[in-house]
Parts: C-alpha cells; structure tokens; sequence
C-alpha cells in the first residue's frame, strides 16, 4: 500500500522557532493520503490543520518524522526539486483564492504549465479545457476583480487540476464565501474527486461539510485525536491507474 | 520556465507600474545621455584639435627658445640673423625653414583699423606650412632680401579693412608706415585657440627695421619625412645650444603637441564621464531600491508562483529581468536623448561634438550592467522568500 500512496507522513513534526521560544504547530502525525481519497481535516483554530496541508503540499520541510510526496521522500530535497515536486503532484486552492490581478481567468489557469516550460498554446487550450470543465468557459477573458467570489475560486480550482495533480489540497476554500456559492464550489470538488480521479483534502470548519468526506481527520494540538480512516480499515477510496507518484525529472 | 516567458513576465510588471517604471528609468536616461553627450564633446573637441594641428602641415619641427610648456610664459627670444642661417644649415634647405617674428600692431587703410599679428617672415612660409592665398602672391625672395614693405593680408583683415573690394595693390598703414597689399590668404579659421585669418606677413628684414629689432621669434623646419624629423630636432637644439650656451631651447612635433593635448583632453573627458557615471550609479541604486519594494509589494505574488511551482532561480530570474529591462530601456532612451542632442549641438553650435560607434555600445553595455548589478540583490531576495511565509503575508 506504501509505494502507491500518493502522500504519505510518519510522526511528522513541525516546530516554529519564535523569538527564542519554540512553537510546536505539528507534534508527531502519521497518515497516509492514498490516490483519489477525499479527505477532511477539521479541528479548532491553531489546531496545526494549515502547518499539515503546507507540509503535505510539500510547501515546508517537517522539523521532524519522514515525509514522502509522490513517493519521494523530501528530506534534504532543494527548494528547486522541492517546487518541481510540488508542480508535478500537488494542486493548491487556497482560501483567498491567490489569483494574479491584472491576469485573465485564462492566464491564471495557465500559470502552473509557466514552470512546466510548456509553450503558450498549448498552455492556453490546457487551461481553457479546465476552465469549461469548471463551468467558466464564458468566463476566459475576464480579469478577477470581473469576476465574482465562487468565480474566483471555481478558477482557482481549474489552475490546481491543471497539472493533473495526485491531490488538491483546499485549506478552507469556501472560507471566503457565502453559504449558497461555497456549496456550490464544494460540490465541484466532490465531483472532481468521482470524474477525475483526483485525491482531495480538504480543511473545513463545516461539520456538515466533513460528513460529506468519505474520511475525516479530527485535529487538536498539532495531533490527529481521530482518523475515520483507522476506524473503518485504512486506504479508503478508489485508486486511479495513474499513479503519478514518479517525478519526471 | 522559458526565458521568452520571462521576459513577458517582466515587461508586463513593469507596465503595471507605468508611472514608477519611468520615473526610476529617468535615472538612467539622464545618466546614459550625459555619458553619451560628454563622451561625444570629448571626442569632437579631440578631433578638432587633431584637424587643427594637422592642418598646419606635415612632419613639421616647432624650435622656439625656452622649454615648451602650456602653463609657462615663452621665452624672450635672443636669437637673430645669425641663427636663421646656421638652422637652415642644419636643415639642409631654405625652403625647408620658416621664421617668424610677431609682434601686435594697428594696420590702416582709410578710416577702417584692425588689430592684428604682424609676423616679420621668410617666402619660405607656405612651403612648410599649408597656407592658400586667395589673391595676388606670396612673399618673394627678393621682398625678403631688400626689406620692401610690402604685405600679405588674412582674410578676416581684408575684410575688416576692404569689404568687398579687392585689397591687392591697395595701401595699408602699419605703424604708420605705408605698405602695399600684394596678396591675401584663403580662410583658415581657427588654430588651437588663435583666429589664423588675423594676421598679416611682411618681409622679416621690414619687419626688424619697423620694429627696431634684430631678433626673431620662432622657426619651423619641416623634415623631409616622419623618420629624420627627430634627428633634425636634436640636431638643430644642438646647433643652437653651442651658439647660446646659457640658453634653453626646444623642438616639438606636431605629434608631441598631439600627444600633450590629447593627454588634457583625454582626462577631461574621463573625469566628464565619470561624474556622468556618478548620475549612473545613482540611476542603479534607485533601480534597486524600487525593485526591493516591487519584491515586498509582490511577496504574495511570490509565494503564489513558489507554490505553483516557480524554482527560486525562476523567481530571481522574474525579477532581474525586470531590473534589467528598466535599466536597458532606460539606457536606450538616454542613448536616443544623448544622440540627439550631441547631434543638434554639432548642427547648432559651434561646440564640436562627434558620435562614436564604441561609446554608444558601451553605454548600451553599462546600462545592462547596471541592471544586472543593481538587480541581483533583490531577485536574490525575492528566490529565497519561503512559499509559505511569503503566502501569508497580506
Ligand atoms: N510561521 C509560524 N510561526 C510561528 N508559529 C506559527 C507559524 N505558523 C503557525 N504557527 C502556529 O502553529 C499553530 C498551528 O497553526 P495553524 O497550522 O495555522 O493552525 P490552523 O490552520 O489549524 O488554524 C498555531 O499555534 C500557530 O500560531
Ligand atoms: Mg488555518
């Protein structure tokens, strides 16, 4: 099961050093995030829930505890081969969306291919089919400030599949949304996970939200208290064929 | 990333801050322009100099009593007849030898008067120097050897004295002796800071008589050819050491008057160019500093590419292009600012000023420079921004 996770973590601890005093956001987490699981983690404020989606991101080194991305371990990986995995297996969608401002909803998209050296035209149909896959086909040339909130972050979701990650990580995404419109952008991601195969992990204060995850991961004090997935035997959720693990270097 | 990608990427920060953008390129037109216009002043009045001195004829020996030097008063010349025949000895040849005694004086005709050199001379003057008359002839022989009075005007005294009329076989008063016009000289211009079109040759015997004096100034010796010209020089200091062993005297080439003058003018050019790199300097450090807030400004930007996949070197890349675009862009504005107006003072002013192919290349090649090292520092800074610090700043 081990060599076809898409993330994995064992004891894995994160700890800031803030004017000589040390702050442990993670102490010692293991979970395994397989290839096309939905997942949910929820837990109170400063529980460690973002601290754990930058380390699964691959956006942070852990102090502690090994940490394989793609079935590549990050220890001592440079920025440099830390960003090329990042490009090659993680989608980002954050909870203020991130989109460049004076960049069409078409350029957004497109941006990750950018660091893939892929060429302007064929960056511009990859993004434009995840944009109509989003359902912003009508949206293309539009600026973010043209666009409304759910919009926005519909395009962010469409930028984080353009690469074809293992996994998006959403850290709150609907945070930043009304009730109806973050629905709406929660639902897409659902069906992303069944259509696309794409394993999701998803932070939420939304009881109702995590319910609808066939996995949650309850948080307190940089610790996972509970795993749905320990309980109902672990490795939940259909494996995709493309295990996109291996790093093109 | 691409570098072509790049590049976009820069160009379209740099159009989002239009107004910061060209502001902080104003540093480096100013700068680069000055450089340009400075270089150019140097190397027109250079080759002015050049003309002026060449102009005066070829392979040519100036011996004058005392040393040569600019900043002291020349010497009062002991030398007389006596001195003229054993130079022209040593040179081999009359026509090869050209003296001069000068003096200041009014020259009259009718109710017109100018001030003017009068230069006591030999017929030999136009063999060594280049010298055109326009009208009538030179000095001859005979002229020289029974002291007649008569005159040789420059074209500026002509015109002064006759207008439009033609001088030649008109009378002019020279310290108030009457002396007849039998030539005037093509237009010269000027020569190292004197107005050659302002003078007036007589005989050398008239002119020791009307001055009352026996001496002479200076001689000129043109050598035969660039190779004997030292030799010559040394040969007739000599000469005149043993007839005036108490005395100094000196002989230049036109080439080591060329090589003093080039000399000054060159450090002034350098020192011209480097106050203009002073205003480059302070261009760059401007780059650098607007490029130090774009980073803080677009730390989220920053840590958004980081997180989608940009390589610090991607990032750094980003942002010294944009250091190096305004630098560039800059650099050809100023380049275009320098040419124009180096080109208009040419046209305009009688100040010279001549373009060279190498100080445009070289400012175009600085301004890049400039870029790359007042930009490296902040793209250095914004490649190792952490992706998640960098994320959360707001
Ligand atoms: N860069 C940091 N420096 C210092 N402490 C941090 C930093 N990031 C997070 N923390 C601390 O780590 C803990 C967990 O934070 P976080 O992961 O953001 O929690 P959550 O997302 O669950 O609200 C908090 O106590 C927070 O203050
Ligand atoms: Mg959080």
């Amino acid at each position: 099961m081990t060599g076809d996770a898409a993330i994995e973590a064992i004891d894995v601890a994160r700890t800031y050093a803030l004017d000589g005093v040390s702050v442990s956001a993670l102490r010692g987490v293991s979970l395994t995030i397989a290839h096309g699981e939905h997942v949910a983690v929820v837990g109170p404020s400063g529980s460690g829930k973002s601290t754990l989606m930058h380390l699964l991101g691959g956006l942070d080194q852990p102090t502690s505890g090994r940490l394989r991305i793609g079935g590549r371990d990050v220890a001592g990986l440079t920025p440099a081969e830390m960003a090329h995995l990042r490009n090659a297996t993680i989608g980002f969608v954050f909870q203020s969306f991130h989109l460049l401002s004076r960049t069409s909803a078409l350029d957004n998209v497109a941006l990750p291919l950018v660091y893939r050296g892929q060429g302007a035209r064929e960056r511009r149909e990859r993004a434009a089919l995840m944009l109509e896959r989003v359902g912003l086909s009508h949206r293309i040339g539009h600026k973010p400030n043209q666009l409304s909130g759910g919009e926005q972050q519909r395009v962010a979701i469409a930028r984080a599949l353009v690469t074809e990650p293992a996994v998006l990580l959403a850290d709150e995404p609907t945070g930043n949304l009304d009730q109806a419109t973050g629905a709406a952008v929660l639902e897409l991601l659902e069906q992303l996970n069944t259509a696309e195969g794409v394993a999701v992990v998803l932070v939420t204060h939304d009881r109702e939200v995590a319910e609808r995850a066939r996995r949650q991961i309850t948080m307190r004090d940089g610790r996972i208290v509970d795993d749905s997935a320990a309980a109902d035997g672990a490795g939940t959720g259909p494996v995709t064929g493309d295990a996109s693990g291996e790093v093109p270097r | 990333m691409r570098l072509a990608e790049a590049w976009r990427v820069a160009l379209d920060a740099l159009r989002a801050n239009r107004l910061r953008s060209g502001l902080t390129m104003l540093g480096m037109v100013i700068g680069v322009g000055a450089v340009v216009i400075l270089v150019a002043l140097g190397t027109g009045t250079k080759n002015e100099v050049q003309a002026q001195v060449e102009g005066l004829g070829s392979n040519l020996l100036l011996v004058v009593p005392g040393q040569v030097s600019l900043n002291a008063a020349p010497a009062v010349s002991r030398l007389d007849q006596s001195d003229l025949d054993a130079v022209i000895r040593v040179a081999g040849d009359r026509d090869r030898v050209a003296v001069s005694l000068t003096s200041g004086e009014n020259v009259r005709a009718g109710k017109e008067q100018v001030f003017t050199s009068l230069l006591g001379v030999l017929e030999t003057t136009p063999k060594v120097f280049l010298r055109d008359v326009r009208a009538g002839a030179y000095l001859t022989r005979t002229d020289v050897e029974t002291g007649r009075r008569v005159a040789v005007l420059g074209s500026s005294v002509a015109r002064t004295l006759f207008g439009e009329r033609d001088p030649v076989g008109q009378q002019v008063t020279i310290a108030g002796v009457r002396f007849r016009v039998i030539g005037v000289f093509a237009p010269l211009g000027q020569s190292l800071g004197v107005d050659r079109d302002n003078e007036v040759h007589i005989p050398l015997s008239t002119a020791q008589r009307l001055l009352a004096t026996k001496r002479v100034d200076a001689f000129a010796v043109k050598a035969p050819d660039a190779e004997t010209i030292d030799r010559l020089g040394r040969d007739i200091v000599a000469e005149l050491q043993r007839r005036h062993p108490d005395e100094e005297f000196s002989a230049v080439t036109q080439e080591q008057i060329l090589g003093v003058l080039g000399d000054i003018l060159g450090v002034l050019t350098a020192v011209l160019a480097a106050i203009a790199g002073i205003s480059l300097l302070v261009g760059g450090v401007g780059v650098s500093n607007i490029m130090l807030v774009s980073v803080r400004e677009r730390t989220r930007e920053i840590g958004l590419r980081m997180a989608l996949g940009a390589r610090p070197r991607d990032i750094g890349l980003q942002f010294l292009l944009e250091a190096v675009l305004l630098t560039t862009i800059g650099g050809l504005l100023g380049i275009a600012f320098g040419v124009g107006a180096s080109l208009a003072t040419a046209a305009l002013s009688p100040v010279p000023a001549a373009l060279t192919w190498w100080s445009i290349a070289l400012a175009f090649g600085v301004s890049c420079a400039v870029g790359i090292v007042f930009g490296v520092v902040p793209a250095q800074r914004a490649g190792r921004l952490d992706p998640v610090v960098a994320l959360r700043t707001d």
